[in-house]
């Protein structure tokens, strides 16, 4: 094994004369293949593609359990009275917002830490460890503990700070209901970008940087221009999956706010609708806008972003 | 010529500790939420719920035994279940699944590929009413069992993309070898690649235990009494009266705790999970 180091290249030649000899046994064998993908994509099918397509369906009828009886093909009404309704736009808005902030923030704040800790000191290994403790933490107890022992007015820890500056104290989630959503997902989020950021820095060409300093480019100018074009793909893939995870954001919203004050997100508002009001039909428009909205923003941002799982994917 | 070399040297050694300290700072006041979370959690409700903090008391379990009372202990072995459930059904699925999209290649890898991402991006909210009037049509709403059939499928994905970056890390010349010998595809997944990626499918589960045990959108959804899991439990603890913050803080940790040690003895691979492979 030690002794004969194949190059990869040469490797694929003999997955390809081995491909190309057993030609009879190809189809057969590409069968088996098929038949070993086939179980995961069948139950994805059934508990996602199918449930998806018949949330369309509901989205075009009109079907509220209070009146089971009334329930008839709607067309695009739920979606005209979304629309008009004028609970649509600001949920859109809300949810946009919610993570655009959130995802901004975190990014930011990771890669601070990451920088930070990417050096060598003394206990960095538990400072790493402590970072990703948030990302960890049930979210809904991270939101809980944000609500009651940070945001309240009495008994939150920021609040005695402020009170102990002598400043006034803030009702957070009825003062600035947006924030406080944005700062606890900002919290759950930054070791998330920490550890993608992480990740970067470390696969960061050690000779490049060597010569920079070589060079005499400064700290500042070496980062700049080395260390963030490099992160650029990690930056990128960090917004990307913190984006498609954070526009379904609920159990904040549930916990701190409950929608009110400008951050009723299209995941509450569905459940609003749909276990509140009963309203199936509305829900389920509500549940497309969703798809659609994620849609926008992953296309937007995986165009970049596949070709680096591909790379990183293909050998 | 030597004293100004020696005082760039400190100077820089300086300005290290400076970072150093300034990094443990940060870090600190991060981490500073968590801390105070587990502090409160064995603290008596008094000084938990006081305006002005306490740091230094007599530790007690109140709390704890206040989450006990309210009957944390069924909802946690419902997360466990469904948890667990969901990580088996995940990673028996995505074992074949990565396999033939990384050692016996099908054909358009590519397209197999995106559907799974595609699927892992599919919010949550658009497939929860379907699956709510089914399992209400079939009496199986409240059950936990579904909720962990449900939990597989939303980490199916993540679990192949992942395990698929591990079987890649496969030598071909030893799979070459093992056919050579004559292994069928089975004797060649269990002895032959299984062993080899064995750290990667430890960490693919961890994962998966971690998003299942974590989740509240579908447990507060799909789920009313007899199966409902610990996030919708500590949710409830919204609409409490009167001071609750130890007995709180207790079930948040115990809620936290589980997962925070699996995430700890992942570290090194969590990255690779939540990059779904794409970064090593």
């Amino acid at each position: 094994m030690t002794t004969i180091t194949t190059p990869p290249t040469e490797l694929e030649d003999v997955r390809a004369t081995t491909a190309t000899d057993k030609r009879r046994v190809q189809k057969k064998e590409l069968w088996r293949n098929r038949g070993l993908l086939l179980p995961a994509v069948v139950f994805l099918i059934l508990l996602t593609q199918i449930p998806f397509l018949t949330t369309i369906g509901f989205s075009l009828t009109k079907w509220n359990l209070l009146y089971p009886n009334d329930r008839a093909f709607a067309g695009f009404d739920n979606y005209t009275s979304a629309l008009t309704s004028g609970d649509l736009w600001p949920s859109i808005r809300a949810t946009v917002l919610i993570t655009a902030f959130s995802v901004t923030l975190a990014v930011l704040f990771g890669l601070l830490f990451a920088v930070l800790l990417d050096r060598q000191f003394r206990g960095r290994a538990l400072a790493r460890t402590l970072m990703i403790t948030p990302f960890l933490i049930m979210p809904a107890a991270a939101s809980l503990i944000w609500k009651y022992s940070m945001f309240d007015t009495n008994i939150g820890m920021i609040n005695w700070v402020l009170r102990s500056l002598h400043l006034p104290v803030v009702a957070w989630s009825t003062e600035h209901p947006m924030a406080t959503v944005v700062i606890v997902l900002t919290w759950q989020f930054t070791p998330f970008m920490m550890l993608i950021l992480l990740a970067g820095l470390q696969g960061q060409d050690k000779g490049i940087l060597e010569a920079a300093q070589v060079d005499g480019a400064g700290a500042w100018r070496t980062f700049t221009w080395i260390t963030l074009p490099h992160l650029r793909m990690y930056v990128e893939i960090g917004v990307l999956l913190g984006s498609v995870i954070i526009l379904q954001v609920f159990d904040p919203i549930a916990i701190l706010t409950k929608g009110t004050g400008g951050t009723k997100t299209l995941a509450y508002l569905l459940y609003e609708r749909a276990f509140i009001g009963l309203d199936v039909g509305q829900a389920a428009a509500y549940g497309v806008v969703t798809v659609i909205l994620t849609i926008i923003v992953a296309t937007i941002a995986l165009k970049s972003v596949f070709k680096v799982f591909m790379a990183g994917g293909s050998r | 010529m030597n004293s100004p070399s020696s005082t760039t040297t400190s100077n820089r050694s300086a300005r290290g500790a400076l970072t150093t300290l300034v990094t443990w700072v940060l870090v600190l006041i991060f981490f500073f939420p968590v801390f105070w979370m587990v502090l409160n959690g064995f603290k008596p409700e008094s000084l938990a719920s006081s305006v002005d903090p306490t740091f230094i008391f007599k530790p007690v379990t109140e709390g704890y035994q206040l989450a006990m009372d309210r009957g944390m202990a069924g909802y946690l072995q419902n997360s466990l279940t469904a948890a667990v459930i969901a990580t088996i059904i995940s990673v028996t699925l995505a074992i074949p699944a990565a396999y033939a999209l990384s050692i016996r290649r099908v054909k358009n890898v590519e397209n197999s590929l995106s559907f799974f991402i595609s699927t892992r991006f599919m919010p949550l909210a658009a497939i929860v009413l379907p699956l709510f009037m089914i399992f209400k049509t079939i009496g199986l709403l409240d059950n936990i069992y579904m909720l962990a059939v449900v939990y597989g499928a939303m980490n199916l994905p993540v679990t192949v993309w992942m395990m698929r970056s591990f079987f890649l890390e496969v030598p071909f010349e030893i799979i070459e070898a093992a056919r050579v010998d004559g292994a069928g595809m089975f004797r060649e997944i269990v002895r032959i690649v299984l062993p080899l990626v064995l750290p990667g499918v430890a960490a693919a589960a961890l994962i998966s235990f971690i998003f299942a045990w974590n989740e509240y959108f579908l447990a507060l959804l799909l789920t009313s009494s007899a199966a409902r899991t610990t996030p919708p439990f500590l949710g409830s603890f919204v609409d409490g009266r009167g001071q609750f913050l130890a007995v709180l803080s207790a079930a948040a940790t115990i809620a936290a705790l589980p997962v925070i040690i699996a995430g700890w003895a992942a570290q090194k691979q969590l990255v690779r999970g939540l990059s779904m492979g794409a970064i090593k």
